[in-house]
């Protein structure tokens, strides 16, 4: 186990140097450059050229590209332009805020899917399983920027139960209970999609499961009904339901943007939008391979945890 | 959903996620969405770049910033003419490059250390000189506002005087836009890079804390040297989605909102809310390829303005957030504004006939349109209205679109080769700043201004070259009154639009103005 993950990190560092060319590459041919979108109306090819070299982006390409990687071997992400101060404690801060996000997100869709999977299954084509279905196709299709507007224009403009948007509250927050007001919305929002994808999949690998001898077996030594669905069944689902939820959890990390920005959530991706439409080459690119970087781990430790599940998968 | 109750399995289900939910520390308790009082919460635009008035460019760090420095003069309230700050008076040189400031005594900067001679020539330097130690602390990206500063000299305690390389009208004007505000030099030299998070000037407000894209919060300064501010302490708020800031506004979370989208004003005409707007020196226009194409033609640029109804862009498409621009100088300089011109009014049967006399009847014409930007307003509706308009009197008009900062290097290089006419729009804080950027011979792209329409009159040249020496301001009213004029008469440009900045606060909020200047000045506002 200790080698193959070794192995499974090695393989990584190629990954993760290609995306590192790729977002260099891409900001480089992106139209418009940092100064021209911090000098707006005042952009004359002058302020520009002098700017770009007080930016440090007056070398030619491939050298600054070099001179990125290396500081970035060594933890320096450099300067943000646009907010004037240290690329990586941005991130780090802003990571944060995903992570938290996300996280409350995965957790809600892993369990509601889960158990709306194994429900469905259980009672296949009942009307629990037909209600589920409907519901998760919903789910599914609603686009979760255009559900999140929904859920602020109900429950905090109409009911004002919960706040618009932000992390804590401006004044007196701070504390736990605050940050669970301001993450019920974003977290069920980023979670709908997930939720119905991961419903539908742990239905059909759980109708999988259900068909098998070993269930029949077990039903006929009189094990009760929950047990066999939740003791054996699920556990044998689980195998292939892992990846699902791999997938889904980058899913969930990436979808996080649309949320961030519709509940002003402090989050990487409102971050690299904002850092987009401001050209802020060093934040976008120190973002983005933070970002691949989480990817690839997280990657990695489903496959791992899926070699743990099951011995058949080892390499 | 009654379906939930039919089985034990999904009542289970049910009564898992609202265990979730209620483990999270929710309850459904209406929220007090009331914010304390003494408090102004403002929704702003952006998380701000820099608390550092000299490295920022942006009205949304603007609105922070002129809130905690001061500047030698600023613009007098409702005006854009310049008034004393923390200048009591200042003469100018019969030949005007030399500028003498006599300080106010006593003033002191948020950490304490004295207001002096010393400090301006400390920030001047800072920004213009490149050997000053602490250069390095920006960049400076407007530092040519004061490009014709030749040196700062320390006279005595409380006098400083500026050296100019040649006289330059919008000097004072400058001064009194927030690139001149002044920032504390030991709070530079104990920060270094970091001043612009631990900003220190001498304003009504002095610095409390920054929350990363959570809030900006400034208090009152308890010893300001002038009228105590209203309020204890302001948050600035970043939000950078327009839904998601008038949701805030209307579920009690801020007190005021800037730039409320024109759709949206409806929402808040009831009790309960106040709107505020205020004209400022905004100019939305069309640039007209004048060197090549159909718009070489006077003819043709005159039909073009009489062609497009202006009227229906500032009611329809914006919603009455913009008033129609009779030509290249707002109205906001009111010192300066030709009022004996009227707009080109909207006549198709006109434009018809001039486009006649022309033989440029079904010209093709390529329009460059941009998807937001800077003082765009709504560019891409206003766009396709003026296409249909244009179109309707017999143009054949393309148009091509481009992100904001793309469209920039698109038409800032010049339209020649590309395009026939291009969106544009600028705020300045000064008459001369536009036109002489933009209407001038030597201000073709090449030159480096952005004359990207190759628009060139020399009376117009000279006009303005004397406008910029002259240390009258009867006299500059003058020379701008007349080159309006002829801009207009010329039509290098359609102009279209004069935005009115707008705002939105709650019944709570008292005193609160906007300002032509564009600068969010809340001193005086008082919040119940």
């Amino acid at each position: 186990m200790g080698s193959y993950i070794l192995k499974r990190l090695v393989s990584a560092i190629p990954v993760l140097l290609g995306i590192t060319v790729i977002v260099f590459l891409i900001m480089a041919m992106i139209p418009g450059d940092p100064a021209t979108a911090i000098l707006g109306s005042y952009a004359t090819p002058e302020n520009v050229e002098k700017l770009n070299r007080d930016l440090g982006l007056d070398k030619p390409l491939v050298v600054r590209y070099f001179i990125w990687l290396g500081n970035m071997l060594t933890g320096d992400f450099g300067r943000s332009f646009s907010l004037n101060r240290p690329v990586l404690d941005e991130i780090l801060e802003r990571f944060n805020a995903t992570l938290i996000l996300a996280g409350t997100a995965f957790v809600i869709c892993s369990v509601l899917g889960i158990l709306a999977g194994v429900i469905s299954a259980a009672k296949q084509y009942g009307f629990a399983d037909k209600a589920i279905t409907f519901v998760v196709l919903i789910g599914i299709s609603v686009p979760s920027f255009f559900l999140g507007m929904m859920m602020i224009l109900l429950f905090a403009v109409n009911l004002r139960w919960l706040p618009v948007s932000g992390m804590y509250a401006i004044y007196g927050g701070g504390d736990l209970p605050d940050l669970a007001k301001h993450l019920v919305m974003p977290a069920f929002a980023l979670a709908v999609v997930a939720t119905g994808v991961i419903a539908r999949l742990s239905r059909s690998a759980m109708l999988e499961v259900l068909r098998q001898d070993f269930i029949r077996t077990a039903r006929a030594k009189g094990v009760g009904e929950r047990k066999v669905l939740y003791g054996h069944a699920l556990r044998a689902a689980m195998v292939s339901i892992i990846p699902v939820l791999g997938i889904q959890a980058g899913f969930v990390l990436s979808g996080s943007v649309f949320i961030e920005i519709v509940f002003q959530w402090p989050g990487v991706g409102r971050m690299l939008v904002d850092a987009i439409l401001k050209r802020d080459l060093l934040l976008v690119q120190g973002g983005v391979v933070f970002v691949a970087a989480c990817y690839v781990f997280f990657n990695i430790c489903v496959d791992v945890a899926q070699s743990l599940l099951d011995p058949r998968i080892k390499t | 959903m009654s379906l939930i109750s039919l089985t034990r399995r999904s009542l289970f289900a049910a009564a898992a996620s609202t265990a979730l939910v209620a483990g999270l520390g929710f309850s459904p308790a209406p929220l007090a969405a009331q914010t304390p009082p003494g408090v102004l919460i403002v929704g702003q635009i952006a998380e701000p770049k820099s608390l550092d008035p000299a490295a920022v460019t942006a009205q949304n760090d603007f609105r922070i910033v002129v809130n905690m420095y001061e500047g030698l003069v600023r613009y007098a309230p409702g005006t854009l003419e310049v008034e004393p700050l923390l200048a009591e008076s200042w003469e100018v040189s019969d030949d005007g490059t030399e500028y003498t400031f006599m300080l106010k005594e006593g003033v002191t900067f948020h950490d304490g250390t004295p207001f002096n001679a010393e400090a301006v020539k400390f920030n001047f330097d800072r920004m213009l000189n490149e050997d000053h130690p602490f250069h390095n602390t920006g960049p400076f990206p407007l530092a040519f506002f004061f490009s014709a500063v030749q040196s700062t000299d320390v006279v005595d305690d409380l006098t400083v005087k500026f050296t100019l390389n040649e006289p330059y009208a919008p000097f004072l004007s400058n001064l009194a836009y927030p690139t001149g505000l002044l920032v504390s030099p030991a709070a530079v030299e104990a920060n270094g890079a970091d001043f612009g998070r631990n900003p220190v000037g001498t304003g009504p407000f002095k610095f409390a804390e920054w929350r990363s894209n959570e809030a900006v919060v400034v208090e009152k300064n308890p010893d300001y040297h002038g009228d105590m501010a209203g309020t204890e302490a302001v948050v600035f708020r970043p939000i950078t989605d327009a839904n998601t800031r008038v949701a805030e506004m209307l579920s009690g979370g801020i007190d005021v909102m800037v730039e409320v989208p024109p759709t949206a004003l409806s929402e808040f005409q009831g009790d309960g809310y106040q709107v505020v707007e205020q004209a400022g020196p905004h100019v939305w226009f069309l640039i007209l390829n004048a060197k090549e194409g159909p718009f070489a033609d006077k003819l043709v640029r005159q039909a073009a303005n009489y062609a497009i109804n202006k009227e229906a862009l500032v009611n329809e498409v914006l919603e009455g957030t913009a008033e129609v621009a009779a030509g290249p100088t707002p109205p906001a300089f009111a010192w300066a504004y030709n009022d004996e011109l009227d707009p080109y009014p909207y006549d198709p049967d006109k434009a018809k006939e001039l486009l006649a006399e022309a033989g440029a009847e079904g010209a093709e014409l390529t329009f460059y349109v941009t998807e937001g930007g800077s003082g765009m307003l709504d560019p891409i509706p206003m766009g396709t209205a003026i296409q249909a308009d244009l179109n309707a009197v017999g143009f054949d008009v393309k148009i091509e679109t481009y992100e904001w900062n793309t469209f920039l290097g698109e038409v800032n290089p010049g339209l020649e080769g590309k395009a026939d006419m291009a969106e544009m729009a600028w705020m300045t804080n000064d008459p001369d700043t536009l036109p002489f950027l933009a209407l001038r011979t030597e201000a073709f792209p090449d030159q480096g201004g952005f004359n990207s329409g190759y628009y060139s009159n020399p009376e117009v040249d000279e006009l303005l070259s004397k406008a910029r020496v002259a240390t009258d301001q009867d006299e500059r009213a003058a020379l701008y009154k007349e080159m309006q004029a002829i801009v207009q008469e010329d039509a290098p440009w359609v102009f279209v639009a004069n935005w009115k900045q707008n705002a939105v606060t709650t019944d709570r909020v008292e005193n609160f103005n906007l300002e032509p200047s564009f600068l969010l000045l809340l001193e005086d506002v008082v919040k119940n």
